[in-house]
């Protein structure tokens, strides 16, 4: 396995015939490890990579029931942002933003991390002053926001339809410039990778069917790879989270939901940023393939089957075209859907449980590919030092019997 | 995308004129004064979020209006059977 990628290794794989050792090793389980994390997205790939190389423990094992990327980390549509309201999640999301701004480089992986902004569009005046507030709150927390009218976006963004004879006319936004985008799947093999390089084992189609627990301590788990012992286990299985908790006789504050995405076919450039709107409900950029990756909404009930309802699409698809009809000849060429599982406060559970040694990671909802290393990273040093991170103190599961809900349906409120 | 067979209107329509309306079951607690912090959580946050056949509550939204239970598979969203809540109650309580 090639140890660094570098300007030297390109020339020299490069002449000698495209001779590309295999970046991602597979891994067969070994019967005990230190650390196991269940589920192989992007969350679970990051937390081994920070316990590797930030806590000192490398006996850790990613048991993933399909492939690598196979999940929610190739699904969602790739957007990075930090802009929210309430300073414990706007903490949370910062700190993953700063990490971003540094991953390539320290996973020796091109992530493609892209930081061409976010337009979060304003329609209404309740939409303005809630946008106002957020962007004031945003400052005082030392994240970079501002507001701009409907004259500037217009500038910024030809395109885009500002006119005012419409249903839900543009009224202004906020604007994070260190927003952006990254390739997803180029962040799950950068961190199986950088975590392999550091002594973790990605085990690819190995399905976790139990969790040991013996005397209220967790021992390990059944995969249909046969039986792996360790002492600590963090589940990260967003849209089966539930599933997993159940087998440790847990319950969860979240519920699984279909949540769907679109592509076009590939164009020349055309939309250099990000658009996101509330109140219409879509979210657009164009990736660097040029397609344009717009994203939907949630369906209502419970689903565990990674597609939702037609009606969902047509509504986002209705919501894009009356803020770009230019767009309205683009051909589309894929939908798919993930499953999300969503907390009533739309803020995430990084916690300890019941179970000693059992951890979650969970109930990201529909937005969780932008916290991909910050989520990581706390959940890493809640595990290793079994207490939880300091940013990830708000977000313990008790908060749902004290009280202290995050209440982020502002800035999270949109599907993303 | 699927359809509901609505046990008021006794017809068969798509999805889309109903609304979701969460899990089925879920009682109100009788004496909520009487519960712990746990269990007044487990009541209005903690949900089963079952994978596989699951029953819900549904309302006919652009129909009768009128709310129902349906038993739904989360794995194919294949509908398997629709009741009013009389007859599942009377069901059980028999």
């Amino acid at each position: 396995m090639q140890k660094k990628y570098s300007w030297y290794s390109l020339l020299k794989a490069g002449l000698a015939n495209q001779d590309w050792d295999k970046a991602i090793p597979s891994s067969k389980p070994k019967s005990k490890y230190d650390v196991i994390i269940i589920g192989g997205g992007g969350h679970g790939l990051a937390t081994a990579y920070y316990l590797a190389k930030e806590c000192g423990i490398t006996n850790v094992a990613v048991v993933e029931k399909g492939y690598i990327g196979g999940g929610n980390t190739g699904r969602n549509t790739t957007i990075i942002r930090s802009n929210y309201l309430r300073d414990e999640a706007s903490s949370l999301y910062e700190h993953s933003m700063r990490l971003w701004e540094g991953l390539s480089e320290d996973l020796n992986f091109n992530v493609m991390f892209s930081q061409r902004g976010v337009y979060n569009l304003g329609h209404t005046l309740q939409d303005m002053r809630d946008i106002e507030r957020r962007v004031n709150a945003n400052v005082l927390n030392g994240v970079d926001a501002v507001v701009v009218d409907h004259k500037e976006i217009k500038e910024q963004i030809p395109i885009i339809n500002t006119s005012k004879n419409v249903r839900y006319p543009i009224m202004g936004a906020s604007f994070q410039a260190r927003a952006g985008v990254a390739r997803h799947d180029g962040v799950a093999w950068g961190f199986t990778r950088a975590a392999s390089h550091l002594g973790v084992d990605i085990i690819q189609n190995c399905e976790v069917i139990d969790i040991e627990v013996e005397g209220g301590r967790v021992k390990g788990v059944k995969t249909t790879q046969g039986d792996i012992m360790a002492d600590r286990v963090g589940c990260v299985s967003a849209g089966h989270s539930s599933v997993i908790a159940r087998m440790a006789g847990l319950r969860l504050p979240v519920e699984s939901h279909p949540l769907q995405a679109f592509v076009s076919e590939a164009m020349k450039p055309i939309l250099h940023t990000v658009v996101m709107s509330n109140a219409v409900h879509g979210y657009v950029s164009q990736s660097d393939k040029g397609d344009l990756v717009i994203g939907a909404g949630i369906d209502g009930y419970n689903s565990y089957a990674q597609r939702g309802s037609a009606k969902i699409v047509e509504h986002c698809a209705a919501a894009i075209l009356e803020l770009f009809p230019i767009f309205s000849r683009v051909r589309m060429n894929r939908q798919w859907g993930g499953i999300v599982d969503v907390c009533p406060d739309a803020c995430p559970v990084i916690s300890p449980t019941k179970i000693e040694g059992l951890y979650f990671n969970c109930g990201w909802g529909t937005g969780g590919f932008k916290a991909t290393p910050g989520s990581g990273n706390v959940f890493a040093h809640t595990i290793a030092q079994d207490k939880q991170h300091d940013l990830a103190v708000p977000f313990h599961i008790d908060r749902f019997t004290t009280g202290a809900l995050i209440d982020e349906h502002g800035a999270a409120g949109v599907a993303h | 995308m699927f359809s509901i067979n609505c046990p008021y209107c006794k017809e068969s329509r798509d999805q889309n004129e109903f609304s979701p309306a969460g899990e089925a079951f879920v009682a109100r607690p009788e004496n909520p004064e009487a519960l712990s912090d746990e269990e007044w959580a487990d009541y209005v946050f903690y949900r089963t979020n079952h994978k596989g056949d699951h029953w819900e509550q549904w309302v006919h939204t652009s129909g009768c209006r009128k709310y129902f239970l349906v038993k739904r598979s989360t794995i194919t969203h294949e509908v398997i059977e629709e009741a009013t809540f009389a007859e599942v109650y009377s069901e059980k309580i028999s």
